[in-house]
């Protein structure tokens, strides 16, 4: 882990400095088992889910607390997929191609009208950027009501369109990007007018090949919401064949017979994908946080 | 308008032997040019957000039941039902206590996170990832694990196993709103989910403070520990700490995921979407009713954002003096 995470952090903490200041061993003590014990409450969750995923059920409702399970039932892992109740492998894949499309259209959509916005100079960009400022006063999440009345008019309800396009027009991510081009090197963009490249051609041969670290970072933050996103999966997957991973899990929850270790199995499969992307990612997610957050 | 930008990209080499032409002038445009950047962007941002908004006032003064175009003018009805009907007006006491709690805890919590992590120097990116990790998890599983593990009503649920171990009888953590142990739930779930993710916020300020200030304020004599981050610290994370609380409260106010799922087929607990989830798309389907709501909190989150951005704005303005 601390391996495929390059700390961006250690470049600029001085360590003479943090030296100079002590604490002794009795205070690096104290901080340390501070964190520690931090560290294992944050895990305590990941530890259930792992613990109960690979359990019998009757090990995990039994008399007696079992820290582990006495026999790891690797069976239970293709339990989710055998399911009757919850198709549990169409959600996977209706939340692996909603993620992935949402993440491109989003990166395709919202870079372009940043860029418009920050960088070409034209007479009434004021006005629509005032336009794009007012919807993040509404965040999307209280207008659901409206945008299903919408998509249900126009018969999007139970598909990846529906799932997809309404979510793509993300007025903070075209916010962010306009920030960020905003403090893009000019120069560079005027060597390629030099070229004889339009504005499109240097958008798409000179400033995108030197912006891929900001595009990865907020595309891995918008796979990570695009996935982990329920309000509108929910309202939107009417039938359980548009139904995204979350979406099923929360069924689970509300299902006659509860199954414990088929409920955390499923659980536990919905998270791994995102851990892959956390933990091979975590650079430029890391870098996104501090970078956006704050001008955000 | 897709057809002319993939021509165009597709014939770079026009470009290195510039022509005198309609093509060029257009290409040098910034009209056309900023219109084929933002156009489907601000396309889309009619369609599916200002359409919307308009669609939904115009809804929120008609009857509109079981299907989405109105019947019959109600007028400012739907408005008063809403601002009377005990649910709703409770849904918003749920916000409001709800962001009393959870706004000063993650604010504490990541803070107190940050200033931990910043200060090891041994296997700092291992703490730092185990406490960003739960970034990656959903409301939803979150949930899944507190309600069927850890905050399981029954004996062999987590919470109720420790207490056992101390001879505390088994606690209905959801299943009973007296007393209200839920909120337990409910923060603890949301504290867990967010606080990493704030505490890389205050990481990346507490790096820019400029170490002179510490090293000024030890030859004036002040003592490290409570001293220095009273009169250092705090004061020069001004900006990141308003803008967290700002994010905290805007993030509070669209809670949903946590409150569906942990209080599903309860009456109490429901914040403001929750509330207007059941009554767009519950049993009654009322699309009239809903979208008053929806307009409802849609002015009131205008409000707020308007009074916060008055406030980022001042704290700015101090800050850069």
């Amino acid at each position: 882990m601390t391996t495929t995470a390059p700390d961006v952090n250690n470049q600029s903490a001085p360590k003479p400095v943090k030296a100079r200041r002590g604490g002794g061993v009795i205070g690096n003590t104290g901080l340390y088992l501070a964190t520690g014990i931090a560290a294992l409450l944050f895990l305590v969750p990941f530890y259930l889910l792992i613990r109960n995923s690979l359990s019998t059920d009757s090990e995990i409702t039994g008399e007696n607390w079992k820290f582990f399970p006495t026999d790891i039932q690797w069976g239970n892992i293709t339990e989710p997929f055998d399911d009757t109740t919850v198709d549990f492998a169409q959600s996977m894949w209706n939340s692996l191609v909603v993620g992935v499309l949402h993440t491109v259209g989003i990166l395709l959509i919202c870079s372009l009208a940043g860029y418009g916005l920050a960088r070409i100079p034209y007479r009434h960009a004021n006005k629509v950027f005032y336009a794009v400022l007012f919807t993040l006063m509404v965040p999307a999440a209280v207008t659901f009501v409206p945008s299903f009345v919408l998509v249900s008019s126009l018969g999007w309800v139970d598909s990846y369109r529906g799932l997809i396009i309404p979510g793509l027009f993300s007025g903070f991510t075209c916010f962010l990007f306009r920030q960020y081009f905003l403090g893009f090197p000019k120069e560079l963009e005027e060597a390629a007018r030099v070229d004889g490249l339009g504005y499109w051609g240097a958008y798409w041969r000179v400033v995108v090949p030197n912006s891929l670290n900001f595009f990865a970072a907020i595309a891995t933050i918008t796979f990570i919401n695009g996935w982990n996103a329920f309000l509108w999966p929910l309202v939107i997957g009417q039938d359980p064949s548009a139904w995204t991973v979350q979406v099923a899990l929360s069924s689970y929850m509300t299902n006659q017979t509860v199954n414990y270790h088929l409920i955390f199995m499923a659980t536990a499969i919905s998270i791994l994908p995102l851990l892959f992307v956390f933990l091979f990612l975590q650079r430029w997610l890391v870098q996104g946080i501090a970078q956006t957050g704050i001008k955000g | 308008m897709s057809t002319t930008t993939t021509r165009d990209l597709a014939r770079p080499a026009k470009a290195k032997a510039p022509k005198a032409g309609p093509r060029r002038r257009l290409r040098g445009s910034r009209t056309f040019n900023f219109w084929l950047f933002t156009g489907p962007f601000l396309a889309g941002l009619l369609v599916f957000v200002y359409i919307p908004i308009g669609w939904s006032i115009y809804l929120s003064f008609f009857e509109a039941r079981f299907t989405v175009t109105p019947s019959e003018f109600v007028g400012f009805a739907h408005y008063r039902e809403m601002l009377q009907n005990d649910d709703f007006m409770g849904s918003l006491v749920t916000f409001t206590l709800f962001a009393a709690i959870i706004v000063p805890t993650t604010w504490a919590l990541s803070l107190g996170l940050a200033l931990l992590v910043n200060r090891l120097r041994f296997m700092r990116a291992f703490f730092r990832s185990v406490f960003f990790l739960p970034t990656a998890c959903s409301y939803v599983a979150a949930s899944l694990i507190w309600k069927m593990s850890i905050f399981n009503g029954v004996r062999f649920g987590l919470a109720n196993t420790v207490l056992g171990w101390f001879g505390v009888e088994n606690i209905a953590w959801l299943a009973n709103p007296d007393p209200p142990w839920y909120w337990l739930v409910i923060v603890t779930a949301r504290l867990w989910l967010q606080s990493g993710f704030y505490m890389i916020l205050f990481l990346a300020a507490l790096q820019n403070i400029p170490k002179e200030l510490y090293e000024a304020a030890a030859i004036d004599g002040a003592k490290q520990g409570w001293q220095t981050f009273r009169h250092i610290t705090l004061p020069q994370l001004r900006a990141t700490s308003t803008a967290v609380i700002l994010l905290l409260l805007v993030a509070a106010y669209q809670a949903f995921d946590e409150f569906f799922n942990l209080l599903a087929r309860t009456t109490w607990g429901r914040p403001p979407l929750v509330e207007l989830y059941y009554i767009a798309l519950g049993q009654e389907q009322d699309y009239g009713r809903g979208s008053a709501g929806a307009v409802i909190l849609t002015l009131l989150i205008c409000v707020v954002t308007l009074f916060q951005g008055k406030i980022m704005g001042f704290g700015r303005g101090e800050e850069s003096k």
